[in-house]
């Protein structure tokens, strides 16, 4: 299968003398794939989205759908040309037309029969069909960001772009609303690109992620491989709690705070690692262990199934996930002994 | 690198240029021909004695009116807004009701109140004195605007942290310093905005001062153009009144500039804490009621007094035509205006650039300019470059509708401000062309707001006087220049029926306006 989605280079500022909004981003999705930009706000990943879609115009790069160019410097296909379905953060309901109506909107070629049919076949889909002449303001937030989806579905685009679509959403309903959504979209077979600030929300939701920093994608992959293997200190922040450190490496190994570690890549002189919390654990201080490195419980933060530990350093402090089962108190000595190799960071 | 930008649509661009031209083509008419005489004719225009009188005379006439307006609306504020008087909503209903009873009415109504033949000698057998000229003029016009300043006082007060007041107290000033300090200095944009719209309507207003017979810029204008058609005059005239206009305005800026007061913290804002008014609320009572007595009760008796007073009684025929003549020129005026003000409103508010703005604010000098001066230019261009419109129904709806362009803006705008341009790109995205998205997202939720400028606009033009006496059809009458032309003659039998259809339609619009208030607030 061939690409589905092309960006080249993608460049975009607002004010000639300001900075990049979006610096050379440059990814791929495949089809079938759900694809989401993690970044905090305010890093472009919004930008980079409305670009794609056409509603700003790019400064340089390109972007290409189905092989086809829809936005270079000089060209820009217009948004109603481009085949692409677009949930916004608001949801953006006409608030003067009702849920069939909103579904039905992007659906003008077609003859009134087949548009029936597909806005039922839309409305069933995402379990909607009781509300079909609600208006938007009847309805919860979660059945309004449904009515979004099968309003961006229904007139089959090549993707769908999802800007922060759960964020107007409680905890609970956020949860429950993401996996059916991700359901819908794997039912209906249609390739989508995400855009959140929610680390855990790009991890369970998408096969790739693209993790953006001030306009620039710092890493492109799988939740796995950003997770695990986060190649900046930004990436493997972003993602989840972790602890960095400042090594020497030599070879497979570093030698750091904590004692020797083992490393992910060979590397050598002065490096940055990140190691994961809950690839360290915690050992009471005896004669055999400890070399001179041993640690201070400095708090304890018991959250039922796991515990988390801070630990202080010689010349800082770490943190460290273990099961429930290991019961330290304030001020107790620990070695902390690392479970999986560090990972080397770029910068 | 170059950055692109989003641009308006050109076919909302287009109209909104036109738009502008149209309030600004005429004015330089009014340049030209100010322009035809030599230099010495000129100067010797310029420099009269007379010029320094008018001159003399409107700015007294604008400082009486604005000390008078806020010496009402500031007590009638703090009222309605800071003390615990009963029955606020209804208080502040009756307040705002004078804006039904239009300067010329009132004018008229005072005119037929006093003198040997007026509605108090045949009533109470009282000969009072006549008001006119400087006091006729002062009172009419103010117990007409006085609600515009009061508007303005109540929204400010309205809007003003508690909490800042309650941290002066807490720092040791008595509640009359923290009046003083903290209270009235805030209230100062919305005093200023006040003044803006009140001295915009004194330097424009022509019906009562021509009726009053007190000679500011705007009558000797047209007693120039009428009466002796001397055009070159009348030209420098309207100039000198547009001068003085722009003097306000630039005033208005330059005091306004840096005063804009926001509230800096982010918590919620708390109620005020009411003064008590105990035994005082009585006296209160006994002003308001006087307040209202002059301003309501006596133009209406008067009114309805002189249209029972006719020999012949009421000439239905002659008034059924005239109203249909009024409504044949502010009908389509309402829904010409409407259209203007969507494209003007859209690109202001969605493509915001100093180009934006400055179109959005030419259609609010058209609203600022002297009615007179406006129509005359009209006069001067239509007579220039396009003679087949001159006295037509035509330039009279054009005119109408460049003038009142602002009031539509208003609604529109905030109608616009509802609809988020999500919703726009939402339609883009799922095929539409952009025209298209418009009409079927963005459209129907100004729907309301269109309404409600037409409407703001079909009232205005129906009580609208020195642009219709300059610009309309030979033999066309409508209900404004009927009251006027007869109370003009002292036959205020004869104007009575004329100046109670207005009275109704003005009521509208103050309904219009005050339910709009209302559910903001």
């Amino acid at each position: 299968m061939s690409t589905l989605l092309r960006v080249n280079g993608l460049t975009k500022r607002f004010e000639s003398q300001s900075p990049d909004v979006v610096s050379e981003v440059s990814f791929t999705v495949e089809p079938n794939e759900i694809f989401a930009i993690l970044g905090p706000s305010g890093c472009g990943k919004t930008t980079t989205l409305r670009l794609m879609a056409g509603f700003e115009q790019a400064d340089k790069g390109s972007v290409e759908l189905r092989s086809r160019v829809i936005e270079c410097q000089h060209f820009h296909i217009a948004p109603e040309k481009r085949g692409i379905g677009f949930v916004f953060q608001e949801y953006a309901l006409f608030p003067h037309l009702n849920v069939a109506e909103n579904v039905a909107f992007g659906l003008n070629a077609m003859k009134r029969k087949v548009r029936e049919l597909r806005v039922d076949e839309m409305l069933k889909l995402t379990g909607l069909a009781d509300f079909k002449f609600r208006k938007p303001h009847e309805l919860s937030g979660g059945q309004q960001q449904r009515v979004a989806l099968a309003r961006a579905l229904a007139p089959m685009p090549d993707i769908i772009f999802l800007d922060e679509p759960f964020s107007n959403l409680d905890a609970v309903m956020r949860q429950s609303t993401r996996n059916e959504i991700r359901s819908i979209l794997k039912k209906a077979g249609t390739s989508a690109i995400l855009v959140t600030h929610d680390q855990e929300e790009a991890l369970s939701f998408a096969d790739r992620i693209a993790v953006m920093n001030n306009g620039r994608i710092e890493q492109v992959g799988t939740p796995e491989e950003v997770y695990y293997s986060p190649r900046t200190e930004f990436v493997a922040l972003f993602l989840g709690r972790t602890n960095v450190l400042k090594a020497k490496a030599h070879g497979m190994e570093a030698y750091t705070d904590m004692g020797e570690l083992m490393i992910d890549r060979p590397s050598k002189g002065d490096i940055k690692l990140s190691i994961r919390p809950e690839h360290l654990t915690l050992e009471r201080v005896n004669e055999r262990n400890c070399n001179g490195l041993c640690g201070t419980v400095l708090s304890k933060e018991f959250k039922g199934h796991d515990i988390t530990y801070r630990v202080q350093l010689r010349t800082g402090d770490c943190i460290v996930h273990t099961d429930n089962r290991m019961s330290f108190v304030t001020g107790d000595r620990v070695v902390v002994k690392p479970l999986e190799p560090a990972v080397v960071l770029e910068y | 690198m170059s950055v692109s930008k989003k641009r308006p649509p050109l076919y909302f661009v287009i109209p909104a240029v036109f738009i502008a031209a149209g309030v600004l083509l005429p004015l330089v008419y009014l340049v030209l021909r100010a322009s035809e005489a030599d230099w010495e004719v000129s100067s010797n225009l310029i420099f009269r004695e007379r010029n320094l009188i008018l001159l003399m005379n409107t700015i007294k006439l604008t400082l009486g009116v604005l000390f008078t307006t806020s010496l009402i609306a500031g007590p009638l504020a703090w009222l309605t807004v800071r003390t615990d008087i009963p029955h606020k909503k209804w208080i502040t209903l009756i307040s705002v009701m004078p804006l039904a009873i239009p300067g010329y009415i009132l004018a008229y109504a005072l005119l037929g109140m006093g003198g040997a033949n007026g509605t108090f000698y045949h009533l109470f057998g009282l000969e009072i004195p006549r008001l006119s000229g400087y006091w006729g003029s002062l009172v009419s016009i103010s117990l007409y605007t006085y609600p515009y300043m009061y508007l303005n006082l109540r929204s400010g007060l309205l809007g003003l942290d508690p909490s800042v007041e309650e941290a002066a107290r807490s720092l040791g000033n008595p509640s009359w310093r923290v009046y003083g300090r903290i209270v009235i200095p805030q209230l100062r944009p919305a005093f200023l905005s006040g003044i803006l719209i009140i001295g915009l309507y004194v330097l424009g207003d022509f019906g009562a001062v021509s009726l009053m017979r007190f000679e500011t810029f705007s009558y000797a204008l047209f007693l120039q153009y009428s009466a002796s058609y001397d055009r070159i005059y009348a030209a420098w005239l309207a100039l000198m009144l547009l001068g003085l206009t722009a003097t306000i305005l630039v005033m208005e800026y330059r005091l306004l500039k840096g005063l804009l007061y926001h509230r800096a913290g982010t918590g919620s804002a708390r109620k005020i804490r009411l003064s008590k008014l105990g035994n005082l609320k009585y006296p209160a009572y006994g002003g308001l009621a006087l307040l209202l007595f002059f301003a309501i009760v006596i133009p209406v008796t008067t009114i309805f007094f002189w249209s029972t007073r006719s020999v012949l009684g009421v000439n239905w025929a002659d008034l059924t035509s005239t109203l249909w003549m009024s409504i044949s020129a502010s009908a389509p005026a309402a829904i010409l205006t409407s259209i203007m003000a969507v494209p003007l409103a859209y690109i202001s508010i969605r493509f915001p650039s100093k180009t934006s703005r400055g179109l959005e604010r030419i259609a609010y000098f058209g609203y600022a300019t002297p009615p007179l001066a406006l129509a005359l230019a009209f006069v001067f261009f239509s007579l220039n470059s396009a003679p087949f419109l001159y006295q037509t129904l035509t330039l009279l709806i054009v005119a109408y509708s460049l003038h009142f362009l602002a009031e539509a803006m208003g609604p529109v705008r905030s109608a616009l401000y509802q609809a988020p341009p999500r919703l726009e790109e939402a339609a883009r995205s799922l095929g539409h062309p952009p025209l298209a998205a418009f009409m079927r997202s963005t459209f129907p939720l100004l729907r309301n707001g269109i309404v409600a400028g037409a409407a703001l606009v079909f009232l205005s033009c129906m009580k609208e006087l020195p642009i219709t006496i300059l610009l309309s059809p030979i033999g066309f009458e409508t209900l404004a220049l009927n009251v006027w032309s007869y109370s003009n003659e002292a036959m205020f039998a004869e104007a009575a029926p004329f100046a109670i259809a207005i009275l109704l339609f003005s009521s509208l619009f103050v309904g219009i306006l005050f339910s709009r208030e209302w559910t903001r607030s």
